[in-house]
């Protein structure tokens, strides 16, 4: 492969692109019909609608066949790379294997065809999953309770910062700010300002850490809490983790950890071991449920014991004999913070995949990511920049740094791994890294494909040396090439029209 | 120190590399152990036991498991349903589950790199394409979790637009499990919510809406069909609020009603926002579903979540990015429109699949059907003695139905007929402890309906008796 994409062909040739499939709105052809309905078996009532409240004809609305709907998505699936097909090595987003044990059971009959709103006795095989999963995350977390309400990781902060503002509030003053690193993903702030806090950034020191000096300064009485990402965006440990929660609880503020790099130290250590008072989970990083092209995920919310009045109604509760119920009655809860009972079906796949794991499959986890990660940095140290020389655990970021002076960027270096066939890392973040390149491999990796990505990584390094050209205008095999995203902002097109 | 297992000889079939592969990559990496690699995480917090969690099973083991679990709700796998308020059992088509089922979409990330994720971008630009047709609205977003948080979204946005406001006006009648999620997401944020009731046919007590809409107010959000099951008097609701100088955002919860109703947007409705559910998503005990949004031209650069856009790309070929992204939290930050990440892509994509076989005919023909099935039980359960329908409203796909009894009890009877005949609204609205709701859709055959009403009879003379 390397050799096609080294030969001049690779730079001038038609990019070979796949066949592009146009719009499912320009294959509609009238009379055409992908389904059928049995035929109404009641009369007919006219006056079942007046005539004022029905719609006309839903204009350009499709008429395809079921040929054309199956060829139409599995053409279009084509265009995109996925974890099933290689490394998706996107730092901070867990891109790890999707087992498909978790899909069959998901899709098992008692649980997809329940309904949220039956009453507790007939639905008691959903409330003990539920029940079982918030045991076994405690289990992970070492924390007394954990929300499975949250359907996402910002949905998660937002959760945790409500209970914390709902806390404090209740003990007279909610505060106004909520430290936040410099290094942390821009989820963190956003939902610290829907919680109703201001944001002070605490800025990062040599080691891409939090200095124990600068949070002692920041720690006013004005304070809600630290919102901090553990490992933090760099993969690094913060070493004094436990020192930041003695200093918040001296003066009564909370600590949040982020749990999106959970993988990197489960069953290694518990946030609650840590002093840690809150922290979410993304089930579609850790708990390896997939990540469908955004979504959906799940966000559940462990908290220590000084926040669980405020957890959001309903939890699920066990009676003494046995059976479940769902318990609304919490006085001091912030309430609910989703219709129904969360995303109950990434729930079911995340506790499949804690079962195929088990106690000791869990740790491995975090053993192999981390292996994978630092194998990663051994191999393509020297050829990269590293910024921060701290030791990592299951990412780790480079820079640009050593490619710039033949003015190829990043964002270059990203585009340019398309044609080796891999997906690109993470970029542009952290902020603290200009230019970074954010890598993490997950436990999923085995090392020929590391090996493979690796030497992906160092032959563009040369490339970037040689003909940096080649690396500048990359990719050059994708079905589409570089975008002119400019355009797509200035004169934004966001429907299809005839 | 511990007795903790040897990663060298652990295996599991989910990490390829084992003993072989960790010796040579420790060498590579020049350390002897894993354990050196976890030196930076202070002993004080590290573990020196396993988690106390069950497992490794194997599939057979997790099957059994899993399933048995499954085997103790009661659920439509062998009850008739007609549950809705919000969920709704409707027909999913054999395709979609296993087109979403691809590696391709189910494995992919956010389509951030959109050179390797056409098909992603793609499919999202269709889904929003399909949003604008059905509501008559101009810009659709690509999905935000569900319905209740859908609404807290169009409530923060309409704050955004209107300056200086803080008030909000909900009708009683939208879901009251969305209202409740809105007063938890803005219960920092110094907004008031007024409620507003109905009238004796169901619909929004205009006169009451009327007196609400003060000039502090900044957004009316009404619900059609509403959690009655009565369809909105949209234009009454639009005059009112115009007055105000409000942002008229309205609620979907059952989503095919758009194939048959005249939308939001012809009625001169800011906001759409809902649930997607209908569309052929599995009720799954309440997710994962997908909210949906579409809003007017002008609010677009204020619209929460992700974009896809169309533009071309170096050699002037049609292609999908996510775009107006200085709009959203990586960018923005602090000050971005939602905090709102990862959303739910492969459930709107599925939607869009759904969309596109039913189609034009399909959407009305399943609007069609559940009109004049839920239409045929109502002229049935009328001619009941016992039972009344206290809202005589234009309806969809569900009705209120009252006796003179609990509505637990009665349902209970129901449920040894192997119906579950609906949803009581006592714990939702107090006085109505007798009342329960109950949704048809194109998937109940006529016995069903007559079955219905035949256990429905005999339940209320049971209690009678």
């Amino acid at each position: 492969m390397t050799t096609i994409l080294e030969s001049d062909a690779a730079t001038t040739a038609v990019p070979q692109s796949t066949n592009r499939e146009g719009l499912i709105f320009e294959h509609s052809k009238r009379g055409r019909r992908g389904y059928q309905l049995p035929d109404l078996d009641v009369p007919e009532d006219a006056e079942a609608l007046p005539a004022s409240l029905r719609r006309g004809e839903i204009v350009d609305e499709v008429e395809v066949s079921e040929v054309d709907v199956i060829r139409h998505f599995t053409r279009l699936s084509k265009l995109n790379v996925s974890i099933d097909a290689g490394l998706y090595p996107l730092g901070s987003c867990t891109m790890k294997h999707n087992p498909r044990l978790n899909e069959e059971l998901a899709r098992t009959p008692g649980f997809a065809l329940s309904h949220p709103l039956q009453p507790d006795h007939q639905v008691q095989g959903n409330l003990a999953l539920i029940w079982h999963i918030e045991q076994t995350l405690k289990e992970i977390f070492g924390l007394p309770r954990v929300t499975m309400q949250p359907v996402a990781g910002a949905h998660g902060e937002l959760t945790g910062i409500l209970m914390v503002h709902k806390a404090l509030a209740k003990s007279g003053n909610a505060r106004k700010y909520i430290l936040i690193p410099d290094s942390a993903h821009g989820t963190n702030p956003a939902s610290a300002a829907f919680a109703g806090y201001q944001i002070k950034e605490l800025k990062s020191n040599n080691r891409g850490t939090v200095d124990i000096d600068t949070l002692a300064a920041a720690v006013t009485e004005d304070v809600a809490a630290l919102m901090i990402t553990v490992p933090n965006t760099l993969g690094v440990f913060e070493t004094d983790i436990k020192r930041f929660a003695e200093i918040l609880h001296d003066k009564g503020a909370y600590l949040y950890c982020d749990g999106a790099n959970l993988n990197s130290f489960v069953g290694i250590a518990r946030p609650g071991d840590m002093g840690i008072d809150v922290i979410h989970s993304n089930l579609h990083k850790t708990f390896s449920t997939p990540h469908g092209g955004g979504g959906p995920g799940a966000g559940p919310v462990g908290v220590s014991e000084r926040l669980v009045p405020f957890l959001p109604t309903p939890t699920v509760e066990k009676r003494e004999d046995g059976t479940f119920y769902l318990d609304h009655g919490h006085p001091d809860s912030i309430g609910r913070v989703r219709a129904f009972n969360g995303n109950f079906n990434v729930l079911v796949r995340a506790l499949t995949y804690m079962r195929s794991m088990g106690p000791d499959g869990l740790r491995r986890i975090a053993q192999i990511a981390v292996l994978n990660a630092n194998y990663i940095r051994a191999r393509l140290r020297g050829s990269y920049h590293l910024p921060y020389d701290a030791p990592s655990l299951h990412e780790v970021v480079f820079s640009d740094k050593l490619q710039t002076p033949k003015d190829v960027h990043t964002l270059d270096i990203a585009k340019r791994l398309m044609d080796y066939g891999f997906h690109p890392p993470t970029i542009y973040f952290p902020l603290i890294v200009a230019g970074a390149l954010m890598i993490e491999p997950t436990e999923s990796e085995p090392k020929e494909e590391l090996d493979a990505f690796c030497d992906a990584m160092i032959a563009i390094a040369r490339e970037c040396e040689e003909r940096p050209e080649l690396v500048r205008s990359a990719p050059h095999t994708t079905p589409v090439r570089r975008l002119d995203e400019a355009r797509a902002a200035r004169q934004p097109v966001l429907r299809w029209k005839r | 120190m511990t007795n903790l297992p040897d990663p060298l000889t652990s295996v599991h079939r989910y990490i390829s590399n084992a003993s072989e592969d960790v010796r040579e990559m420790l060498a590579v990496i020049g350390v002897d152990s894993i354990d050196r690699l976890f030196e930076t995480i202070p002993d004080e917090v590290k573990l020196t036991a396993l988690l106390d969690i069950p497992g490794p099973w194997s599939e057979i083991e997790s099957r059994r498991w899993f399933r048995d679990l499954a085997a103790k709700n009661k659920s439509a796998v062998d009850h008739v349903s007609f549950l809705g308020g919000g969920a709704y059992l409707h027909y999913q088509p054999a395709c979609i589950d296993q087109l979403l089922l691809r590696g391709e979409f189910l494995t992919s990330y956010t389509p951030y790199q959109p050179e390797v994720s056409q098909g992603t971008l793609q499919t999202i630009f269709e889904y929003q394409t399909h949003q604008c047709l059905l509501t008559g609205l101009d810009v659709a977003n690509a999905s935000l979790y569900d319905g209740s948080t859908g609404l807290c979204e169009a409530v923060l946005l309409a704050e955004r637009v209107v300056h200086n406001r803080k008030k909000v006006v909900i009708a009683r009648s939208v879901h009251p499990q969305y209202t409740e999620t809105v007063r938890t997401y803005v219960q920092n944020l110094g907004y008031e919510i007024v409620e507003v009731g109905w009238t004796a046919d169901g619909r929004v007590d205009t006169a009451a809406l009327r007196e609400a809409c003060t000039n502090d107010v900044f957004a009316v959000a009404v619900q059609s069909p509403n959690f009655l099951g009565v369809i909105e008097d949209y234009d009454a609701i639009r005059e009112i609020a115009d007055a105000a100088g409000a942002v008229k955002i309205a609620v979907i919860t059952e989503a095919t009603s758009l194939g048959i109703l005249t939308p939001p947007g012809a009625h001169g409705f800011d906001i759409a926002v809902g649930e997607g559910q209908a569309w052929g998503i599995p009720t799954q005990f309440g997710g994962p579903y997908v909210g949906f949004m579409v809003v007017k031209e002008a609010l677009k650069r204020h619209m929460p979540g992700r974009l896809v856009g169309e533009t071309v790309d170096v050699d002037g070929r049609r292609a999908y990015v996510l775009t107006l992204a200085t709009r959203e939290q990586h960018i923005r930050r602090g000050k971005a429109t939602s905090n709102i990440c990862t959303n739910e892509a492969l459930i709107a994509l599925g939607a869009n699949m759904y969309l596109s076989l039913m189609g034009k005919e399909g959407l009305r023909e399943v609007g069609e059907q559940c009109l004049q099935k839920t239409a045929y039980l109502r002229k049935k359960l009328s001619g009941v003695g016992s039972v009344s329908l206290p809202f005589d409203g234009p309806v969809y796909n569900e009705i209120v139905v009252r006796t003179p009894f609990p509505a637990t009890q009665i349902l209970a009877d129901l449920e040894h007929e192997k119906i579950l005949g609906g949803i009581p609204l006592g714990p939702f609205y107090e006085g109505h402890e007798n009342d329960f709701l109950v949704a048809v859709t194109e998937l109940h055959t006529r016995e069903n309906l007559d079955h219905f009403v035949a256990a429905l009879t005999a339940a209320t003379s049971r209690e009678r008796r």
